[in-house]
């Protein structure tokens, strides 16, 4: 999105005006509207939290132009930048519970910031709804009665993936992950399941480059050294671009298999371009592949209102909204024990199909693709891709029966 | 290990030095001659990315010829250039009559600009550049594939190091840049026009950035965050080689690239602290970097900067200090919760950057690494509360204590250097703090941090808290301004104006300033446990870069010079940021345009306006 962006003031100018030209056969949603406190890294991660915000908007457009929520009030997202340290997020969630009057928080992008805000929102007994954080913290060791995640985390991705590899015959493995918590944990998940989907596989190299600044040459030589026949990559972003353009030319992926996060997902594949490598097995989201119809009309209101294609963000904040406004209308009432009590175990019919928010661990079962990347054309996507539900990827029930805190 | 892969690898480190030794290069120049701590040197080498990444395409639209792509490349450098001759005219050469840190404090601004202009300009997506023609291929070396540009980029260093060489030697501008890192003052004195020299020399500086940039963009993609990861990298090449010298800065990049590639195959991790241990090590041996020389100023009795005098309360400055205080204890009454919140903080802040002028305003001590001390502090009293099960009053009298006394451990190291070179290894040892926090997941919780660190029952409805904060804070600042009125305060400032002359009267001069550091040190700490408590978390980001040059932005923008600056600067910080965070998602913009406005309107400050104002009533 181009522009200095007045988040509020855009926000409510589209909604008043949706609102007033509505569709006939539909009540517009009236009274005063439900806020929605939603604070995300719109500065510093702009690429993941503006097309989530957009689509955001667009469902709760969509929802009030159908009525709205708790028979008939305007569904508000009230957006705030949460400035990327728990610092200012937490100062940023004061500030939306008091002076703007939410009813619940919704958001955060980094894991440190989803966590301090997860144990703000304890202690001030107030429902977060966590959307990106991916890190297995939030729901296992410190989760809490009023947390709850949508995306599936570190632990179900990790996961998807190395299933996907069930089969294959690569026995000796590296790991190149961020140096940060998401990476440490992918890669500690990885060493736990790669068992489990291939017997006998050992792990031969590790990597941890700085996140932000992986030394490419150095890294992509410290790999190719151990001579292995797997790679287990978690890095993305500008990180991923270095490390596979190095790797293209020294020919580190030839004749190797290898498994990736989040590679295929708009958001990272796009600034690949045609470096975008051949056959790595990874999660993502092949837009233009989706089949079911509530989707399609999703991407084709999307790419209507906001002249871009949608990216993973995009579905998470639609399915965001929609999760939302099926709480809302389950527990019709916007106090926090009500609502907390109506999340567990809410079915929802997303975009996606139907997420449930397992009132075990507080996570959601949206799920994501899993595929093999390729390239067409000039940008890289998936081949072979599916959706995976995130409910055949939970965690055990006795692994987050012994890792959750006692309520 | 065989001996092809080796070679490799070290020259995988070479490339690697080689493009860091370009942009530090200029760093290193523009630091010699006008003595300003360029923050923005890593947003031109960022902006030669960009602009690389826009120019060479369309270039190579035309042919995809290498001539062409290296055309592209410089063009780009020269825009930089040019961006930084702009930077110099509009606004440093406003700043060249105040003190030298204001300079600093401008540039930090320009960061905050460039990082919002590029997201605004080229979109959050990173974008990758285009491989250079006919170096796309990979070069077998003895068995191993090495990618043909890197062999490229192994020999645009010393190729670099060689025409600045010529540059410097050869030409009367060389020669003046020369002269001017060595005596910037005589080369004034001998009636050489320093306007241009200076604009000349940041154009030179601001082109090796671009450069630098432009010359990545086959290998990365330009993104809106390259400027910080680069920046701390330059300044790290830049110390260790000797502020000022290019050949210093040249061994420091192949020192560390080297370093870097073998040191990953022993600790996977080690790139996150590497160049800091280095740093740190060299420091303490050899206080001027591999090959500075001792500044040639520090002899001489230069004009100090930071509080020079010393006022007592006037009946106006008694009226505001109690107003302030009174206001400060009444807005739990008449202020909403948020409005609370925000106080709250400010009175952190204000504490903690009171403690960091009582280093640089009183002491001359610039520490670039005062969160270190802030964030030890709220780590202490976090882990004491969440793992040790203790209570908040104890936790937030242990927090001063770690606070002072990792203050005393770094500082004895520390107190030894001066100037640029000091401020540096504070940097790093903040640095290496950070690391360890970072990566002891086991205790620290890693990047995650440990959250629950909530205040006692009695202490944790907002209005409670924040008087006790506003009583740590108000009795903390008292103190400190006691210690800068004592006899003490008098002895670190006759240090700081002639370390030679105190230490003629028989000062001893380090312990002083080990003792400053130490007490400051403990001041922070104690505002870093109260801002664990408020937040209800600790994680690395208490004690990382952007919270240690937040501080030095508070101090420098209430104004060093004035005692009290440090409170005003606090609050005027905090409530600029607090006000645009709401409003858009380019608050960093908005922010970086205030501190450039408020340096150029008031550059000494807002309380250093004050004075004036009260001068001339």
């Amino acid at each position: 999105m181009a522009g200095f962006t007045f988040t509020r003031r855009t926000a409510l100018a589209a909604g008043t005006g949706l609102v007033a030209g509505l569709r006939p056969g539909m009540a517009p949603a009236q009274g005063a509207p439900i806020k929605i406190g939603e604070l995300n890294s719109y500065s510093r991660m702009a690429a993941f939290a503006v097309p989530y915000r957009n689509a955001i908007q667009l469902a709760a457009d969509a929802i009030n132009q159908a009525g709205g929520v708790m028979g008939g009030r305007p569904l508000e997202f009230v957006f705030r930048d949460d400035g990327s340290t728990p610092g200012d997020a937490v100062r940023v969630a004061e500030d939306l519970l008091t002076r703007e009057g939410c009813a619940f928080l919704a958001g955060t992008f980094l894991s440190n910031v989803g966590l301090a805000v997860s144990d703000f929102a304890n202690q001030r007994k107030k429902l977060f709804l966590a959307t990106e954080p991916l890190t297995d913290a939030l729901t296992m060791a410190q989760g809490n009665r009023y947390t709850w995640r949508l995306r599936p985390g570190t632990y179900m991705q990790t996961r998807m993936v190395v299933e996907a590899a069930r089969g294959k015959t690569a026995k000796r493995w590296a790991i190149v992950a961020p140096n940060y918590e998401y990476g440490q944990s992918a890669a500690a998940n990885f060493k736990k399941l790669i068992g489990t989907a291939i017997p006998g596989a050992e792990i031969v190299a590790e990597q941890y480059p700085a996140l932000g600044r992986v030394d490419a040459g150095a890294t992509v030589g410290a790999l190719a050294q151990a001579r292995p026949d797997g790679i287990f990559n978690v890095l993305f972003g500008p990180d991923l671009t270095a490390f596979v353009r190095e790797g293209n030319t020294r020919g580190l992926f030839e004749r190797r298999l290898v498994l990736s996060l989040l590679t295929g997902e708009p958001e990272y594949m796009l600034p690949l371009g045609d470096e975008c490598p051949d056959g790595w097995i990874t999660t993502g989201y092949p837009w233009e592949q989706v089949e079911e119809a509530s989707h399609k009309a999703f991407i084709a209101a999307y790419r209507a209102r906001f002249n871009d294609t949608p990216r993973k963000g995009s579905v998470l904040g639609y399915v965001t909204a929609q999760v939302v406004a099926s709480l809302l209308n389950k527990a019709n009432s916007t106090e926090t024990e009500a609502l907390v009590d109506a999340l567990a175990d809410l079915p929802t019919q997303t975009i996606v199909g139907n997420v449930t928010m397992r009132g075990l661990d507080h996570q959601g079962t949206m799920g994501t693709w899993v595929g093999e990347t390729v390239l067409r054309g000039r940008t890289g996507t998936m081949r072979n891709a599916r959706y995976a539900d995130g409910a055949n990827y939970l965690f055990p029930e006795d692994e987050v029966r012994a890792a959750r805190p006692r309520a | 290990m065989d001996l092809g892969f080796l070679l490799v690898q070290s020259l995988s480190g070479l490339a690697s030095a080689s493009s860091l030794f370009v942009i530090a290069s200029g760093l290193t120049l523009v630091f010699g001659v006008t003595r300003i701590v360029n923050f923005a040197h890593g947003s031109f080498y960022m902006l030669g990315a960009y602009v690389a990444v826009t120019v060479v395409p369309w270039l190579l639209d035309f042919d995809r010829s290498p001539l062409l792509f290296f055309c592209g490349v410089l063009i780009s450098a020269a825009v930089v250039g040019l961006l930084g001759v702009l930077m110099e005219i509009l606004l440093l050469r406003r700043l060249y009559k105040v003190p030298e840190l204001f300079q600093l404090l401008a540039t930090f601004g320009v960061v905050l600009m460039v990082q919002d202009a590029v997201l605004w300009l080229w979109g959050p997506v990173e974008i990758p550049g285009p491989r250079a023609p006919g170096l796309r291929h990979g070069v077998e070396i003895l068995g191993q594939r090495f990618p043909a540009y890197e062999l490229f980029l192994i020999c645009v260093g010393p190729a670099v190091l060689g025409l600045l060489w010529l540059l410097m030697h050869k030409t009367r501008f060389g020669i003046l840049i020369r002269a001017a890192t060595r005596d910037r003052e005589m080369v004034g004195a001998l009636g050489v026009n320093q306007a241009l020299l200076f604009t000349g020399t940041l154009f030179l500086g601001a082109f090796l950035a671009g450069l630098g940039g432009a010359l990545q963009i086959p290998r990365v993609s330009a993104s809106s965050q390259m400027d910080l990861s680069i920046i701390t990298e330059a300044f790290v090449v830049t110390v260790i080689g000797g502020m000022g010298s290019v050949p210093g800065a040249f061994l420091a990049a192949v020192l560390i690239g080297q370093l870097n590639s073998f040191g990953v195959l022993i600790f996977p991790k080690i790139t996150l602290v590497l160049v800091f241990l280095l740093m740190a090590v060299v420091l303490v041996v050899k206080p001027w970097g591999l090959l500075g020389r001792p500044e040639p100023a520090a002899g001489r009795a230069a004009l100090p900067e930071g509080v020079l005098a010393m006022p007592r309360f006037g009946v106006w400055e008694k009226a505001i200090a109690a107003v302030a205080v009174l206001a400060t204890l009444a807005v739990p009454v008449f202020g909403d919760a948020y409005t609370v919140k925000v106080v709250t903080e400010v009175l952190i802040f204000a504490l903690a950057a009171f403690s960091l002028n009582l280093l640089v305003g009183h002491g001359g001590i610039v520490s670039f690494g005062h969160a270190a001390y802030f964030g030890l502090g709220a780590y202490a009293a976090g882990l004491l509360v969440t793992k040790g099960g203790l209570p908040m009053e104890p936790a937030l009298i242990a927090a001063p204590i770690a606070g002072a006394a990792f203050a005393a451990l770094f500082g004895f190291f520390i107190v030894r250097l001066s100037g640029i070179y000091l401020a540096m290894l504070t940097l790093a040892f903040a640095q290496i703090a950070y690391a360890v926090c970072f990566q002891w997941v086991e205790v620290t919780g890693g990047d995650n941090g440990v959250v629950g660190v909530w205040p006692s029952p009695w202490a944790r409805s907002r209005e409670v808290f924040h008087y006790l904060v506003a009583i740590c804070c108000i009795l903390g600042i008292i103190g400190l301004r006691r210690v800068a009125y004592a006899p003490f305060g008098a002895t670190l400032r006759a240090a700081r104006d002639s370390e030679q002359r105190a230490d003629a009267i028989g000062v001893d001069v380090r312990r002083h300033r080990w003792l400053a550091f130490t007490l400051a040190g403990g001041a922070a700490g104690l505002a870093g446990g109260l801002y664990a408590f408020s937040k209800g978390s600790i994680d690395p980001t208490l004690l990382s870069i952007p919270m240690s040059i937040d501080f030095l932005a508070m101090i420098l923008l209430g104004g060093m010079q004035t005692v009290m600056g440090a409170v005003a600067g606090a609050a005027a910080f905090h409530t600029i940021k607090d006000f645009f965070m709401p409003l858009t998602d380019h608050w960093r913009f908005f922010l970086g345009a205030s501190i450039i406005a408020l340096v150029l309107i008031f550059p000494r400050g807002l309380s250093g306006a004050y004075g004036a104002l009260r001068r001339r009533a």
